[in-house]
Formats: structure tokens, sequence, C-alpha cells
């Protein structure tokens, strides 16, 4: 079974950070983007999406840690990080193709989007004005590119 | 302390050394942030008299305690300083990163004096200020320097506000931008920084902002942000303020060839609604806002093909319906050179405006404009009269100080048509038709004002009778200006307005879950009162006198000519009266000054001295 994660459509997002936000007040209580796991990326003057953990299959961020700090939770999917083991030397961030992975720099250890694990939703997901931001496995999401590709395709016999 | 710094951080440039003055809560809960606290910093640290374009002049940045939060639209930072254009205070206010970063760089205000001795930019990483040279930006675009400098840092988060070619040259509207296209618009505080050889100011910050109750501040943002997307804020959401187009020439008030005329006969062409059909690529936002009306636009053929930039209703009356232009293409392109040569579009619209109808009327010829024909409509003389402007090259360098003092040069009946108070350009409302408006427009601050005086919306909600200028209208526009200035204050954007039901109950509770410091409704409201008497007595120090206060004459003396409000003028005995009971609803003297009594109850006594009470 694929796992979720948080996915962002770029035609909603309107790089407004609230995603960073919210992320960073609900994991450490104040308000910084460097202490976001999810974070926007704006390339002005149109082009925004906000990046989190995908879950990958095989990680390569749990691959590349010397000091096997980083597992995958198999229910999950979230990338699970051992705060005792962790010494903040960066590997997974450089392994990690989306840029997915914080390292805080007050603890010197690394942070993972879990989905918000403590929480009843995922909190930028809640906080995102614009619905840009949802849960879903790879699966929905190809059926969503998909059934748009279609209708626009057949837009008139979709219509009619 | 939540929320706020308690520092301010003092640059100067003459010998590059910095300070930080340390405020403290009391300070805060009085003048909170934005504009006010701006002011403030800006009565207290420039002298009296100053050249606005001297080193003396002080330039004032001020965050917020929002900045940084997660409270909506509270990513603003307000700027002020003494005014080129007006000679009295310039207060302008921005948004987006730059704003939120002044905060996490641990600052609540940022004050910048002297003189550079070559073209500087500094450098704030948190703690650490650097002067560096800025000889290789010195004639860069306004998005490009933001870029040069991002590049250089090779860090994206650090965030720039600069001044483009207009402000090095000193044109006296010239613009603060940040953010690729957020300005601090108006009152020329880019010629400010330009006169300092100040290009820009980069900050890298990362600490993060505490707020007292973060559970039930996000609970009530959550609230706020939702609220956001409903009907109150349906118009900034899908066409933007350009939605204003339409339904201001129904009014017959759209400023059309130098408000000759309240009707623009090709308003379709020009409207909001066609602009999306046509032009728009995406509504994107601002740091912060769930709102999200800032609308990006794009030319995708003719001769304006790939011009891009983001529209507003200010922008498109002043460069568009005033300048008599009904190409969609050709407003773009004007918008866009104002914002990349670092110019605001509203001045230098109004100015191009008066100076179409100059052309018109013989008054300039084709040989005073170096061999352009700028009749209504040119849109090709217009771009070129732009880049003229921002260069202060041939007849540029008339009209790059403003239409008060072109006009003064040109004389021959121009002022007459001179559409400026205090010598800041008109905002896009012919008042004729709008009378509560007239009012707010004259008495403004630092000129005639949308954004400082929301007189404008009793008259186009309906909630007064627009056509009629009574004493009544007194305290109504007292009270518009004490809505705004809050607004401008706590440095919440304006288009959430609506979704409060009670925006002084609730903006106490947002500030006091943000900040710990108790504040009520009652309170506020003084700081609202507080602020705007503190700009007004900027004002009294640099020589305002009651004549100050007036209106243009083409809206005394020219009725407008036709559509809905057909035959209006302003009449100067109504206005008058109309102004005489602003200052008693003020609780100003008949000459309106402000009484000493009135800067006691107001906290403001250490005033009293400089403003002759």
């Amino acid at each position: 079974m694929p796992y979720q994660y948080i996915i962002c459509d770029p035609d909603k997002c309107t790089g407004c950070q609230e995603c960073e936000l919210a992320c960073s007040v609900t994991k450490h209580g104040m308000f910084n983007p460097l202490l976001s796991r999810i974070r926007n990326v704006r390339i002005e003057p149109v082009v925004m999406l906000s990046v989190a953990c995908k879950l990958c299959e095989d990680p390569p961020c749990v691959i590349s840690c010397p000091r096997k700090a980083l597992s995958q939770d198999p229910e999950t999917g979230i990338i699970l990080v051992d705060e005792d083991l962790c010494d903040g030397c960066g590997w997974c961030i450089e392994a990690c193709d989306f840029g997915a992975i914080l390292l805080n720099p007050a603890t010197k250890r690394v942070e993972i989007c879990d989905l918000c694990a403590d929480e009843d939703e995922p909190q930028c997901v809640k906080f995102c004005s614009k619905e840009a931001l949802y849960l879903a496995t790879p699966e929905v999401v190809a059926q969503r590119a998909r059934r748009d590709a279609v209708t626009k395709l057949l837009q008139e016999l979709v219509a009619s | 302390m939540f929320a706020y710094t308690g520092r301010i951080l003092h640059v100067e440039l003459t010998n590059q050394t910095t300070r930080i003055q340390r405020v403290d809560e009391d300070f805060l809960k009085k003048y909170v942030g934005g504009v006010s606290l701006a002011a403030r910093l800006a009565y207290d640290n420039t002298p009296k008299g100053a050249g606005p374009l001297g080193p003396e002049n002080a330039l004032c940045f001020a965050t917020s305690a929002f900045g940084g939060t997660i409270v909506p639209v509270g990513n603003k930072y307000g700027v002020a300083a003494k005014s080129p254009l007006t000679g009295f205070l310039g207060d302008c206010l921005s948004t987006s990163y730059f704003a939120a970063v002044i905060k996490r760089a641990g600052y609540d205000g940022i004050v910048i004096k002297g003189k550079a001795e070559k073209p500087t930019y500094i450098f704030i990483d948190d703690d650490v200020v650097q002067f560096k040279d800025a000889a290789h930006l010195w004639g860069m675009e306004t998005f490009q320097t933001e870029e040069a400098i991002r590049g250089e840092m090779g860090d994206e988060l650090v965030r720039s506000c600069t001044i483009g070619p207009a402000g090095e040259k000193l044109v006296l509207f010239a613009n603060i931008t940040n953010d690729r296209g957020r300005q601090a618009g108006r009152c020329g505080l880019g010629a400010v920084m330009g006169s300092k050889l100040l290009k820009a100011i980069a900050i890298r910050g990362s600490n993060p902002v505490q707020v007292a109750d973060p559970d039930r501040l996000c609970a009530m943002a959550l609230e706020l942000g939702q609220s956001a997307q409903g009907t109150k804020t349906e118009k900034y959401r899908t066409l933007g303020t350009v939605a204003n187009v339409l339904s201001l020439n129904r009014m017959g008030v759209l400023p059309t060839r130098n408000f000759q005329e309240g009707v623009f006969e090709a308003a379709e062409k020009v409207s909001g609604e066609y602009m999306h059909e046509h032009y728009t690529d995406k509504a994107v936002a601002c740091a912060g806002c769930p709102i999200a009306c800032e609308q990006v636009v794009s030319v995708k053929d003719g001769m304006y093909k790939g011009a891009r930039t983001s529209v507003d209703y200010e922008s498109l009356f002043a460069l568009g319906t005033s300048c008599g232009l009904d190409y969609f293409p050709g407003i773009i392109k004007a918008i866009e050179l104002c914002d990349r040569l670092g110019m605001d579009t509203m001045s230098c619209g109004v100015t191009i405006s008066w100076a179409m109808e100059c052309f018109e009327r013989g008054i300039l010829t084709k040989e005073d404009f170096d061999g352009l024909e700028p009749y209504f409509g040119n849109h090709q003389a217009e771009a070129a009269l732009i880049e003229k402007i921002s260069r202060r090259e041939g007849i540029g360098d008339l009209l790059a100080q403003g239409v008060k003092r072109a006009s003064e040069k040109v004389g021959q009946g121009s002022e007459h048509f001179a559409m400026h108070v205090k010598g800041l350009e008109f905002a896009g409302y012919d008042v004729r038709g709008l009378q509560t408006f007239a009012l707010g427009a004259a008495v403004g601050t630092r000129g005639p004002c949308h954004n400082r005086s929301l007189a404008y919306e009793a008259d186009t909600h309906g909630e007064v009778d627009r056509f009629s200028a009574g004493p009544e209208k007194g305290k109504i526009a007292k009270e518009k200006e004490e809505f705004a200035a809050l607004l401008d204050t706590l440095m919440l954007c304006k288009f959430i307005r609506g979704c409060f039901k009670d925006l002084y109950e609730e903006a106490a509770q947002l500030y006091t879950l943000t900040t710990g410091i108790e504040m009520t409704a009652e309170e506020l409201k003084q700081v609202a009162e507080r602020c705007w008497n503190l700009k007004k007595a900027f004002n009294i120090r640099e020589g305002w006198t009651k004549d100050d206060d007036w209106l243009p004459p083409r809206f005394l003396e020219d009725p407008i000519p036709a559509g809905t409000s057909k035959g209006y003028v302003v009449k100067p005995e109504d206005l008058r009266v109309m102004i005489d009971a602003y200052y008693k609803a003020r609780g100003w003297t008949l000459e309106g000054l402000i009484p000493k009594e009135k800067l006691i109850a107001l906290g403001l006594e250490d005033l009293a001295p400089e403003i002759g009470v």
C-alpha cells in the first residue's frame, strides 16, 4: 500500500507561506520558516509550490545515513529520526532530491515531516487558505492528473 | 517580551556606524508599530526644517506586532521620512517577506540617517550590519537589483528593499520596492534613499517570532483566513482592485484625461473584467496573506509582447484612464516601466496626464517634449516620457519634480489642472462626485490619499449622500481616517477589513494574544487618534498652515461634464464648512492646530514646545 504524503497544487498555491508558519508553530511553538518541515518555493512572478517529505519507497535519506539514525515506519511510511543517533551531519539532506529535510539550527538534528502524527491532521493542510495542499497517495495524485488531462482533451463531451 | 524585539536599529551612513535603541513595552503599546511607530521615529530623528533630500532626514522603517506571525495579512512594514514632494511627513507602507525579515533579524524598526560617501547598500545579517559597495548595482532596475543581491549572497532568504534608477536620479516621486513589485509607493521616499546614496537594504533574519498565546492566536488566525475566502474579499480575490474601473465609471467619478471627465468611453476595454479575460496569468499573495489580490498580467502579442507586471486600480487609473489610454497593453507596459525604474505609478501618471493636457492646450509644444506628441491616449509617448522622467532627461527633468512644481514653472494657467494637494498627486477618485472624500483628500496629512482616508468608502458604499457637503461630514472623515490609521499601525492589510465584525474589539484581542500586552478596543481607538495627531504635529512643525488643506482649482470650478455626476463641483464654501467641522471633530483649533489639551489627552505632550503650544 503506497504511502500518503503532502501534495501541493501549483495552480492553487499563491506563495503565501502560511504552511511554513503553521508547521513551525505546531512543531516548535514559534514562527520561523527556518523551523518548518514544509517549505514554499517561489520563483517570481508566478511559480509557487510548497515541498515536504514525499515518503519515498526505499528512501535515499534512510540509506544515506551513516549512523542509522533514520528509519521508515513500515505502516505509515513516515521517516523517523532517532535524535540520539542523529548528529546533524547532513548527508540525508544531500541525498533528498526534494530538499525536504530540515536541519534545526538550534538542536543540530534533522527534522522531517511526520504528517503531524500528534495532531488530527497535518496543520499545513489545515491552514492552507487556498486548499492547495492535500494529503494523498501517488495513485490518487495520478488519478486527479488523468482526470484533468482527459477533461481538458474532451472538454466539449464532458460539458454536454 | 513577545512578538516585539524591543530594539530599534540606528544606522548612520556618513560614518558607517550603528547603534541599538532599546524601547520598552509602554512605548510599544503607545505606538504599536507600522505607520505610527515609523512616524514617531521620524519625528524624533529628523530635526525641524531638515531638507528632505539632505543627510539629516531620517528614513524610518517599522514593523509591527504581527510581522512574522501567522496573523493573516500582518506582514507589513511602515516607512516614513520627510517627503521631498510635500515637505511634510511622507508615511508609506509595503508588504511581504521584507517586513517579516526585519522582525526575524531582531528589530522593531530601523532608522537610517546621513549620507554615504559612494553608492552603498547595507546588509543586515541578524546582529551584524555591513556597509557594502553598490557601484555595480548603481543604475540597475529594482527587480534586477533584488536578484543581484540575492545572487551574490547565495541565499534566497535574503530579502531586500531597493531603489531603481529613478531614486538614484532623485525623481521626487521615486519609490522603494521590495519582494518584486511590492512598493512603499508614495511621497518620494525612494528619492530620500537615493539622496543618501543608499541603493538597497538587504536583510537575512533567522530568529523565530514567539507570541504570548500561540494556540488561541492560531485559532483566530485560522478563522480569519477562512472568512477571507468569503464574499467580503471576493472582489480582491477575483479581479483585484481593478474591479473599481467599471463601478467608478458608472458613478461618473473615474478620473479621465487628467480629471477633465468622470466617465471614460473606453472603460470596458481597460476594466478588471477585460484584464482578467485577456492578460491575467495568476493571482498571487504577499507573504502571510490568505487573500491573494496581486494580479500578475502579461502581454502575449503585439508591440508590447513580453511586458509583465502586477496591475492595481490606482496604477491603472493614473497611467491609463487619466492619460486617456484605451489600449490595455500600453497600460501594462507603462506600469511595468514605473515598477522597474522605481517610480510611483500614481504620481507619475497624474503628472504625465497634466503634461498631456498642457500639450493639447498648446501650453507645451512638440519642441518642449523633445519631438514627442503626447496627446491623450498616446501610449508610446507615455512610455517614452516615463523613461525620460526616470533619467531626468529633457522634459523628464521638469516632470520628475511632480505636478505641483512642474505647473508652477510652466504657469500659463496650468496650475488650474495640476491635480495635487500639498504637492502629492491625486488618487483615482473624482471628488466632485464623492464629496466626503473631497474633505478627506483636502485634509490628509500626506496629501490626497484613499489609503489614509477611507472617506471615499462612505460615498461609494452609499453610507451617505455622495453629492452633499455638510458639516456632518467632518466626523465621518475623522472616523474613516482613524479606521485606516489603526490598520496602518497594526499593519493589517485593508483588504481584510470586511472580515472583522468589530475591528477594534477583534484587533485588540489579536494584539493581546500576540504580544501578551493587555489592550482594549478603547485603547486602540486612542492609538489610531494618536497616530493621526502625531503625523499632523510633524506637519505643523514643518510649517503647515490651514491653506495647505484645500483642493485643486479644477474640482472647485469645473463641473463634471457628463455621466451620473454631471454638473457637480466641490463648492469652496461647502469645503470650508466641511473642513471647519472636521477640525472641530478632531478637537483642533479653528486654524486646524492641535491644542495642548489634545496633546496631553493623547500622551503626546512632549511635542508641545516644538509645535508652539
